[in-house]
């Protein structure tokens, strides 16, 4: 199918979007990379009556790292972020995300911003955001910039924080510590499918001990889950087999409300988890995968 | 609403300055008025690959991008990497081990290996996989797409095969 018919807006400053949404309200609609929108507007899910597109905003551009914060710019592409050396280095989180996400033609030109501020529960990145505790940036021309935690930036599917004026300019996060270990993982039925269920997750690792962790699933529920009672009981534990276990037991409660979705039940995202939860404590702890 | 904007892009080569309708995507755009039909229209949400381009150097999906966001670009289709003879050695390969049967994902399927290939030619059968998950052939089996893939990446880097 074709998409609808609709003008145009070719941005070149922050001030073109800010004029688009002065001018055309809620009729405006922002692209970027368009690897989620374009699909939605040739099935006519989307019909935007005015697209403003934002790839020739040269401040949206970008990776940059200053005290301890790596700044990434709202139009950088799935591609760039697996082989940033900034990225590789301060957040190494999202190169081993990056791979996962749809394939090769699209990773050139899907966005970082683009798949935040779509919050696609399959998404491997807005699970990414809130492992990393990133902090995303927006601007409205009323109110100027604002800064959102990951963690409260999700509200639901294809639901944001963000306000209709605003735009996701850019994401801060902190850079990865000495003793900070990450560690992703997704299944999926084929390479660069949707996930069934997929984990990312950071922590502080001494020894084998876990402190801090951040576990996020993604494509359980309307957003990512944030698992803070298996978090809370691994707390302090070695790893072992039996930690595992606790583990395992743990994220029945985090993950009690999940919903089944069109190809699988609660039941097997529940178990698949399971599956995800043993691996990815295992990377974390450097026992490689089980 | 919905007037035509001027474009002006590279395709294959040949500057090319065109008014086009917003909702006109690029793979359209390339098919229906410039008569470049080699790239095919399969899903048209991104999931097939049989639109594959490449722009700026770099591969798209070309139902997944507005030909008025190609303003400026370098395009190019598998029309102008066969005359320049970027890809004779795939194609050969293509032919030789029966890697297509009814052709209709061969022009994404060639473009998606030559951009593996251009940064790896080493590449193994993973790599070659992953690399051309996202272009569907629905008759091959991909067994001696792979195999043309990595019979043309050994000879590139030197390697018997």
């Amino acid at each position: 199918m074709k998409a609808a018919p609709f003008d145009f807006v070719r941005a070149t400053a922050l001030s073109d979007v800010f004029a688009a949404f002065e001018r055309h309200g809620d009729d405006a609609r922002i692209v970027a990379g368009g690897q989620s929108l374009m699909p939605m507007m040739n099935m006519r899910l989307a019909a935007p009556r005015v697209l403003v597109d934002i790839n020739h905003i040269a401040e949206l551009n970008g990776v940059s790292e200053t005290d301890g914060t790596l700044r990434i710019g709202a139009l950088t592409r799935h591609q760039e972020l697996g082989v940033n050396a900034l990225v590789a280095e301060h957040a190494p989180l999202l190169t081993m995300a990056s791979t996962h996400i749809a394939h090769p033609a699209i990773r050139n030109r899907g966005t970082f911003g683009g798949s935040l501020s779509h919050a696609d529960p399959a998404a491997e990145l807005p699970a990414c955001a809130i492992a990393s505790d990133a902090v995303i940036n927006a601007v409205s021309s009323s109110r100027g910039e604002r800064s959102i935690k990951a963690v409260d930036f999700f509200l639901g599917t294809f639901h944001t924080a963000l306000e209709p004026d605003e735009i996701l300019v850019s994401v801060d996060i902190p850079i990865i510590g000495a003793a900070e270990r990450v560690a992703f993982d997704e299944l999926a039925r084929r390479q660069g499918d949707y996930a069934l269920v997929g984990l990312a997750a950071k922590g502080t690792i001494e020894g084998k001990t876990f402190k801090d962790l951040r576990l996020v699933f993604f494509s359980v529920a309307d957003r990512p889950i944030l698992a803070t009672e298996t978090i809370a009981t691994l707390e302090g534990k070695d790893y072992s087999p039996d930690t595992v276990t606790v583990a395992e037991a743990a994220l029945e409660v985090d993950l009690q409300d999940i919903d089944s979705d069109l190809h699988t039940s609660a039941a097997t995202k529940t178990h698949l988890a399971r599956v995800l939860v043993g691996r990815v404590l295992a990377e974390l702890a450097g026992e490689g995968r089980q | 609403m919905s007037d035509t904007l001027t474009v002006n892009l590279t395709v294959n080569g040949e500057k090319v300055s065109r008014a086009i309708e917003p909702r006109r995507n690029l793979v359209d755009f390339l098919r229906e008025d410039l008569q470049l039909t080699g790239s095919h229209v399969g899903c048209e949400h991104g999931v097939c690959g049989a639109c594959t381009l490449r722009v700026n150097g770099e591969i798209v999906r070309g139902c997944l991008m507005l030909a008025v966001q190609a303003e400026g670009a370098v395009v190019e289709t598998i029309e102008g990497v066969s005359d320049s003879g970027e890809i004779a050695d795939l194609q050969e390969a293509f032919h030789e081990r029966n890697a297509l049967q009814c052709g209709f994902c061969t022009p994404g399927m060639l473009l998606a290996a030559a951009d593996l290939l251009n940064a790896n030619p080493g590449a193994g059968r993973d790599q070659i996989r992953e690399h051309i998950s996202g272009n569907y052939c629905r008759c091959t089996g991909y067994q001696a797409i792979v195999d043309a893939i990595e019979a043309v990446g050994r000879k590139r880097s030197g390697q018997s095969s």
